[in-house]
């Protein structure tokens, strides 16, 4: 079975380039600008669309991405209104793959199996569940995968080259290198570094390998993009959703566009860095 | 809840993965996880190794001050007619509460493998200030995150961290209370992994650190068996403990787990009381989920969004238990009481006027429920109540309650 998420990394691939992989927070900063964001992605330049799950406790995130999900879950997001807009998306929009992002207790809470089956049916492709490490497989990653779903697992520095196999053994879709060991949004990767890390998970894996944390414009995106098979961008993104909200927070049409022209410029830099990485 | 089968003993756990029944685990970011394994290999070798254990001995015996008393509270005991009221002195430590125990033994872990800089959450600031403590005998640079909520209420201990070369920063994100220092401590962690222990002050988090931090406070129960048996020449009937995370409830219970005849109370913060929903009661009120590494009993909404905790303690102010408790609650062989902030500072003041000693808050919602659970009970039943700390740090808390609360 082939899902969208490899489908689009396989035809990237041949057009030699890296993919733009966005990150929003879902709800961010009310369930129709975030709608309307989702919406404009991919006509801005997304490749893959990583759509956020707001959780109170956001652990590995800086407060970019933590505000986003103070805002989406102040403006009444859960989980449920997630899925929703996700079916919302696909009734325009068949290929755009979309993975869903963020910590397993509102998943555990709604109920695995029930989650699966209405996120499958939602049009949901792939799944990254940050504080799910392979010790836990059990969980969730075992029963999404055999629902169908990618299972995206992040590899870090602290990833050595013993633990890497565990790492990738049920990893699906692709890779999610997180670049610098830190929480998201926080200072731009190397990017010399970066292709070396790139090149040592291409060792033990042929599944592409996206490189997120710290990539903040067209030109950190490019440099990137050179030495991976794609790039993740969220907390940029989320700054410049947040410069756009008046006094109490809220968006606008101004705030859909914001994203879409950061997006867009990002995405000329990512297509500027033509292939390198695809083989 | 249902009480599930009983196992041949409750002290096995946890299994290799680091679960408690259900509860426990590791639900760290991969970040995380290379070091947590590590923490691991390290512990289980320096448990085995003699010369740590007789190091740390040493350190509990000639710093902090171990044994502390087990002290018959004969006033309490008299005024309410039934079981005999014991008290673990835990407030007589350096350092002025149980915390100390655990931090001893994580900071010579953490020169045992290496590290450099220490950070910790705190609380009430008695896991911080035990940190700042031994990170100052041991010249260690020592981070304490703690929410700003409990930088206000509880000054005192800020004040003694600063004096001891500690930095203290206030978390602002969320609810300003003890969760967010433990989301900011774990943000700074995975920040920098390569030099930086991670000093956790309960029996909760990922694995191994529900278990490494029961067992450096098992020095609670142990001594509490053999001394009981010195004073009355058997062991206690009951136990009763206050629980936030539950790491002085764990040390005092995990020695006794085994001996049925023992019963044990861990006492809840109810807050403005549980049916408010502003309390911190995550058994009586909560229900299994996912936080801080390890499945346990959480205060949660429908979907599954963590509640801010309520307690006039902040040591107690956390929307969660640490997992082993969680198991043992749903195997029956704790029972789960609660103590509202009025019953808790009721206690503070009665503690303080009959016995001398000023208890923190914390202990204080122990004691509210050994007062109605004494009266009850025949005169040679022996009662246990660890007062885990003292209430100095709690002093102007207790006032400005008292003055907003006036009848």
């Amino acid at each position: 079975m082939t899902t969208r998420i490899e489908k689009r990394f396989a035809a990237l691939k041949d057009e030699g380039r890296a993919a733009l992989v966005t990150f929003v927070m879902s709800g961010d900063p009310d369930y129709e600008t975030s709608m309307a964001i989702i919406k404009a992605l991919p006509q801005a330049g997304a490749d893959v669309i990583e759509l956020g799950m707001p959780f109170t406790d956001p652990m590995a995130d800086g407060p970019a991405i933590q505000a986003a999900g103070v805002r989406a879950l102040k403006a009444g997001q859960t989980l449920k209104k997630t899925l929703q807009m996700v079916r919302e998306f696909r009734k325009g929009e068949a290929e755009t793959p979309i993975v869903l992002m963020g910590y397993y207790n509102p998943i555990y809470i709604y109920g695995v199996d029930k989650f699966l089956v209405d996120a499958k049916e939602a049009g949901v492709d792939g799944l990254i569940v940050v504080d799910l490490p392979p010790e836990e497989d059990d969980e969730l990653c075992l029963p999404a995968l055999k629902a169908g779903l990618n299972f995206i697992r992040l590899a870090t520095p602290t990833t050595d080259d013993k633990r890497l196999p565990a790492v990738l053994n049920n990893t699906s879709g692709f890779v999610y290198y997180v670049s610098i060991t830190g929480i998201t949004g926080s200072a731009a990767p190397d990017a010399a570094k970066v292709s070396a890390a790139v090149g040592r998970i291409k060792k033990h894996t042929k599944l592409p390998v996206a490189v997120g944390f710290g990539v903040k414009n067209a030109e950190s995106a490019r440099a990137i993009a050179a030495g991976a098979d794609g790039v993740v961008v969220g907390s940029a993104l989320i700054d410049a959703l947040k410069k756009t909200l008046d006094a109490n927070g809220k968006g606008g049409p101004a705030t859909v566009e914001a994203v879409a022209d950061l997006v867009t410029d990002i995405a000329k830099g990512v297509r500027a860095a033509g292939t390198v990485a695809a083989e | 809840m249902t009480v599930q089968q009983q196992p041949n003993s409750f002290r096995t756990g946890p299994d290799e993965r680091g679960h408690f029944g259900i509860y426990g685990g590791r639900f760290v970011a991969e970040t995380l996880m290379p070091l947590i394994l590590d923490l691991e290999k390290a512990y289980n070798e320096a448990k085995a190794d003699p010369a740590f254990q007789k190091e740390m001995n040493s350190y509990l015996t000639h710093y902090v001050g171990r044994p502390s008393p087990l002290y018959f509270a004969e006033r309490l005991t008299k005024k309410f007619g039934g079981a005999k009221i014991y008290f673990k002195r835990e407030d007589l430590n350096h350092t002025g509460a149980h915390k100390v125990n655990n931090v001893t033994g994580q900071i010579m872990l953490a020169q045992r493998m290496g590290k450099k800089r220490i950070i910790a959450e705190t609380g009430a600031g008695m896991h911080g200030v035990a940190t700042a403590t031994l990170c100052a005998k041991f010249g260690l640079p020592c981070i304490v995150y703690m929410g700003a909520v409990d930088v206000e209420r509880q000054q005192p201990n800020v004040l003694r961290m600063k004096m001891l070369g500690a930095e203290v920063r206030p978390v602002t994100s969320g609810s300003s209370t003890l969760k967010d220092a433990m989301n900011e401590a774990l943000r700074d962690w995975v920040t920098n992994v390569a030099d930086t222990f991670y000093c956790i002050g309960t029996v909760a988090g990922p694995h191994p650190y529900p278990a490494m931090v029961r067992d450096f406070q098992c020095i609670i129960g142990n001594e509490t068996r053999a001394q009981m048996q010195e004073l009355e020449g058997r062991l206690p009937d009951s136990l009763v403990a206050c629980i936030g995370g539950g790491s002085n409830a764990m040390g005092l219970f995990h020695p006794f787990l085994d001996d049925r005849s023992v019963e044990i109370y861990g006492v809840e913060a109810a807050g403005h009381g549980i049916p408010s929903g502003q309390h911190a009661a995550s058994v009586a009120g909560g229900r299994p989920g996912v936080l801080h590494g390890n499945r346990t009993y959480l205060l949660m909404d429908d979907d599954g969004q963590i509640i801010e905790a309520h307690s006039i303690s902040a040591g107690l102010d956390y929307p969660g238990i640490g997992p082993e408790h969680a198991w043992l609650n749903d195997m029956g062989r704790v029972k789960f009481l609660s103590a509202t902030d009025t019953e808790a500072v009721a206690a503070f003041q009665l503690c303080s006027q009959l016995e001398g000693i000023i208890p923190a808050l914390e202990p204080a919602h122990a004691l509210a429920r050994v007062f109605d659970l004494a009266p009850k009970l025949p005169k040679d039943h022996l009662m246990v109540v660890n007062l885990s700390g003292r209430g100095d740090k709690d002093l102007a808390s207790v006032q400005a309650w008292l003055e907003a609360n006036k009848k």
